[in-house]
């Protein structure tokens, strides 16, 4: 059992950190057990002894692996389950209709079919998939196409949807069903697929071409069981924080028992596409340094570098070459181990320009606020783009924004919708380095109140994305994000950014209720001053008293502007292109 | 009250409220200056030995939250005095005070919440028009009698004093000559009192009768009947006036006040205030005249120390012998009440006290 245990937590380690091969579907034991030669001495009395206990030791596939961890992924419980499910289609539907080009419109539809067991459909308007991909795609863990490169987007390990149709077969036994389209010319492809967990190998139970009214997309049917949930983690939630985010996407959303609901798009305007960048020296770890020597299809050290990093010129190439005391000219396949070793060291100490960060492409302020106005009822709306920073050698961007007042509840802590990749992220937000930083920083400053070490009370809404790369989550079902200290350093200037603003705004409207009381003094009382002036002077009562009301409104006109405020930054810092040269990704 | 004298107070309330109409009109925050009453706007006129009202005003705004209700009120009651001043009836402060007293646009606020409240405003209305509260047509509470060798016309009804039971005269709060007149007078003096108790031992011994003189009390602090009432005699019948008072600070004080007028009520001085008032006692020199006051005496408690002190200061009290008298009780520590001289025997204030100290002149001026 010893070595079983072991095994996840080297998936793991690999997930966690850039790659570039397709070599991770199915990982074979360090140590396979081999039989001994010299089988006839005797063996020490073990309980059970080494040869008993190799007939127990064998491969072990993602998909099993997966079948007795699930919570790894997202799917600890019934609820979350059916949440994750969703998720993981609709990140998968956004990406793959941005990648085309086309402005994304999902549909969402969750039906009850028995007390605990559900049947969710997610259909979207993207480029549709080959026939020949749909198998692989659906029926086999770890397979996709955005693990090996380093691409700012929201699925990163082609685990997700693969992990619901799995978390579906083994809850209710039935397959997953997806029907996909390329064109108009083209036929629609019917698919229900069966993922052999030993193997993680798809199995396919059906390949029909069918009649579908979509011209292109994916429609993807889960049955599994779950539990439907409309407090706390809904569905409905998600789609809506999606929604703030994404505020290009259309979404109809049917629930189970109750009338559909349609959200519309605030903005027409795709998001720029993300540039495909190399890794940063800074960010690569020995190990995988080790690997990429062994996969480059460099032959000199020198050329290696260069080619296979971001930022590498060859001087910075010879640079670390001497100070590895390694020739530039070396064979790739003839450097040591112990060469690896110096050549890592000597990355670090190397100067190295920091990444280009071109390729993070950010929500924006204006679209944040549009995607905010157009889902959350407020006073005031604020939002914030920071410029691209580097962690690790990984270049990310930080936003925040935030909606107050209106009918936000004033008495409870601040609601946080933590993004990543404009992803949201629902759970465990009190491991994540955003709830962190929002804790940090020190909202009495910017008029909110805050418990100590808690976040601010206030009728309010936070909202956090950090785009990048590669986002640091602390584990594979991308809920929270790692605490790096320049990532939390970002969050906090985004937000104090947001709280100035924000401070400005409470002060305003403290003022204008001030003044409001004012004016309801001075016209409570002008009634029977004007009366007693009449009295005494015989002019018109109710003359005087709209000069009373008309001079009450002039001293207090600051009471006046009450419309909803909207505070954008002077001048929206943009993002870099490319070329800077200042941070140096350490 | 006179017509012209009515006229011109109404003249100047319609006045105020013009230039408030005005201002308004005008679309600017309007105000009524307010003539200051605190003791930092009181000067001390020695020549005329009166406490006079300085200049110092406190303009009030309409449009400045603090000040927007007294304003309101102060027009208020203005418009109350021009309805009692024109229907020639005159009101109880208090009754003023149900008069004005009403919900202020729909709320649980009223006008006035308390008389106290209604009372400060009608003193910022006398002086902000320069008239007495006796010219606006209000009145104070009766709160004084008189008994004494004279005869009065109070209201057209003659009044002889010198026949008033033990009850005596109540003197009414609006003693102008309009309403009371002096007729018949054989008094050589008046005899103020600061209580009752005195002023009906004096009566029953008819003092005022052996001694020819004007017998009055004020229960205390003397209202402004009865310090207007005296005014008259002093000015009209050219009479001297003894005030006879507790020895302690609030005695003192009174008649502090009825010689030279109150701070609060300093722009009345030149009416109430009577200068050529003496102080007859009692003295805390009295006790080594008459050595049995030594068993009656009261400890002075913290409060009257602190007075004493206040007192000590004051401008109107820097004679020698009146700061002599004063730390004399300091220095004693000990007080005493006109009650107290019953001690030797009843009438020994009637027959003995007060003819010795009239005889020797023995007063504090």
């Amino acid at each position: 059992m010893k070595k079983t245990k072991k095994k996840p937590r080297r998936m793991i380690a690999a997930h966690a950190v850039p790659a570039r091969k397709e070599t991770l579907p199915v990982l074979k034991p360090v140590d396979a057990p081999e039989t001994d030669s010299s089988a006839e001495a005797p063996l020490p009395k073990f309980r059970r002894n080494a040869v008993e206990m190799a007939t127990k030791q064998r491969e072990i596939s993602v998909s099993e692996f997966f079948s007795k961890n699930r919570h790894l992924l997202g799917f600890s419980n019934p609820t979350k389950a059916m949440l994750t499910a969703v998720k993981e289609a609709v990140d998968n539907s956004l990406d793959a209709c941005e990648e085309a080009g086309v402005l994304p419109e999902v549909k969402v539809e969750v039906k009850q079919v028995a007390e605990d067991r559900f049947r969710i459909a997610v259909e979207d308007n993207g480029p549709g998939i080959v026939r020949a991909q749909i198998p692989k795609i659906f029926g086999k863990l770890l397979y996709g196409s955005k693990f090996h490169r380093l691409k700012m987007s929201r699925g990163q390990q082609g685990i997700g949807i693969s992990a619901a149709g799995l978390y579906g077969q083994l809850t209710t036994g039935k397959p997953m069903q997806i029907i996909s389209r390329i064109g108009p010319k083209r036929p629609a492809h019917y698919f229900e697929i069966h993922i052999d967990t030993a193997k993680n190998n798809p199995e396919v139970l059906k390949d029909e071409e069918r009649p579908w009214e979509k011209e292109h997309g994916t429609r993807v049917e889960i049955e599994m069981e779950g539990r439907y949930s409309k407090a706390g983690h809904s569905i409905e939630d998600y789609l809506k924080q999606t929604l703030i985010a994404n505020p290009h996407v259309r979404v109809e959303y049917q629930p189970p028992g109750e009338p559909a609901a349609t959200y519309e798009r605030a903005s027409d305007a795709l998001p720029a596409e993300p540039r495909e960048i190399k890794p940063h020296p800074y960010g690569v770890e020995l190990g995988i340094l080790v690997k990429m020597l062994k996969e480059t299809k460099s032959h000199w050290v020198k050329g290696f570098l260069t080619s296979e990093f971001c930022r590498v010129s060859p001087r910075i190439a010879e640079e670390i070459c001497q100070r590895a005391l390694i020739k530039p000219e070396m064979r790739v396949r003839r450097v040591s181990r112990e060469e690896v070793d110096r050549i890592f060291r000597a990355i670090q100490e190397t100067k190295i320009m920091a990444p280009p960060t071109d390729c993070i492409v950010p929500i924006g302020e204006e679209k944040l606020l549009a995607g905010l106005k157009n889902l959350i009822q407020a006073d005031f709306y604020t939002a914030t783009t920071r410029t691209p920073s580097v962690y690790r050698g990984n270049p990310f961007l930080i936003e925040a924004g935030l909606a107050y007042g209106g009918a936000l509840p004033a008495d409870e802590p601040v609601q946080l919708f933590r993004y990543a990749n404009r992803v949201p992220l629902l759970y465990q937000k009190s491991a994540c380095a955003i709830t962190e930083s929002v804790i940090e920083v020190d909202w009495r400053n910017y008029a909110l109140q805050q418990p100590k070490k808690s976040v601010p009370i206030a009728p309010a809404i936070f909202i956090i994305h950090i785009a990048s790369v590669w986002v640091p989550f602390t584990s594979e079902s991308k809920e929270a994000v790692a605490a790096y200290p320049e990532i939390m350093k970002e969050i906090k200037l985004a937000l104090m950014d947001c709280g100035r603003r924000l401070q400005g705004h409470i002060r305003h409207q403290r003022r204008q209720e001030n003044e409001l009381e004012r004016r309801s003094i001075f016209e409570k009382y002008s009634g029977i001053l004007a009366q007693s002036l009449h009295e005494l002077t015989g002019t018109s009562a109710s003359k005087l008293q709209e000069d009373l009301k008309r001079i009450a409104k002039k001293t207090t006109g600051l009471a006046e502007d009450a419309a909803v405020q909207v505070a954008l930054a002077p001048v929206a810092p943009a993002p870099s292109n490319g070329n800077d040269g200042g941070g140096n990704g350490k | 009250m006179s017509s012209k004298t009515s006229k011109a107070v109404i003249q100047r309330l319609r006045g105020a409220a013009g230039e408030v109409v005005k201002t308004i009109q005008k679309g600017k925050n309007p105000s009524i200056g307010i003539p200051l009453r605190t003791l930092a706007n009181v000067k001390w006129n020695e020549k005329r030995f009166i406490i006079e009202m300085g200049n110092a005003k406190q303009e009030r705004f309409f449009f400045n939250v603090s000040m927007a209700k007294k304003f309101m009120q102060t027009f208020l009651v203005a418009s109350s005095c021009q309805d009692l001043i024109e229907s020639q009836k005159s009101a109880s402060i208090r009754e003023l005070f149900y008069m004005t007293k009403r919900s202020v646009a729909d709320t649980k606020e009223n006008t006035f919440e308390e008389q106290d409240e209604s009372d400060e405003i009608i003193e910022d209305v006398e002086v902000a028009v320069n008239a007495l509260r006796e010219e606006l047509n209000l009145k104070a509470a009766k709160k004084g009698s008189l008994v004494g060798d004279i005869t009065i016309v109070d209201k057209g009804d003659t009044i002889d004093a010198r026949r008033m039971g033990s009850g005596g005269w109540a003197i009414p709060s609006i003693v102008e000559p309009e309403i009371i007149q002096f007729r018949k007078c054989d008094a050589k003096f008046v005899l103020l009192v600061e209580k009752d108790a005195l002023w009906e031992r004096l009566n029953e011994d008819k003092f005022w009768q052996k001694h020819k003189c004007i017998l009055l009390t004020g229960n205390g602090q003397p209202p402004r009947g009865i310090r207007r009432l005296l005014n008259r005699f002093v000015t009209e019948l050219k009479l001297p006036v003894y005030v006879f008072v507790d020895n302690d600070p609030w005695g003192y004080y009174i008649y502090s006040v009825v010689k030279q007028g109150s701070i609060n009520l300093a722009y009345e001085s030149i009416r109430m205030a009577v200068p050529q008032a003496k102080f007859i006692g009692l003295s805390s020199y009295d006790r080594e005249s008459y050595p049995f006051l030594d068993e009656v005496d009261i400890k002075l408690e913290e409060q009257d120390i602190s007075r004493a002190k206040q007192i000590l200061e004051y401008p109107w009290f820097q004679k020698k012998e009146w700061q002599r008298e004063i730390r004399n009780m300091l220095k004693t520590g000990v007080k005493f009440e006109l009650e107290a001289l019953a001690k030797k025997r009843i009438s020994f204030v009637s027959e003995e006290y007060l003819p010795k100290k009239i005889k020797d002149k023995d007063f504090l001026d």
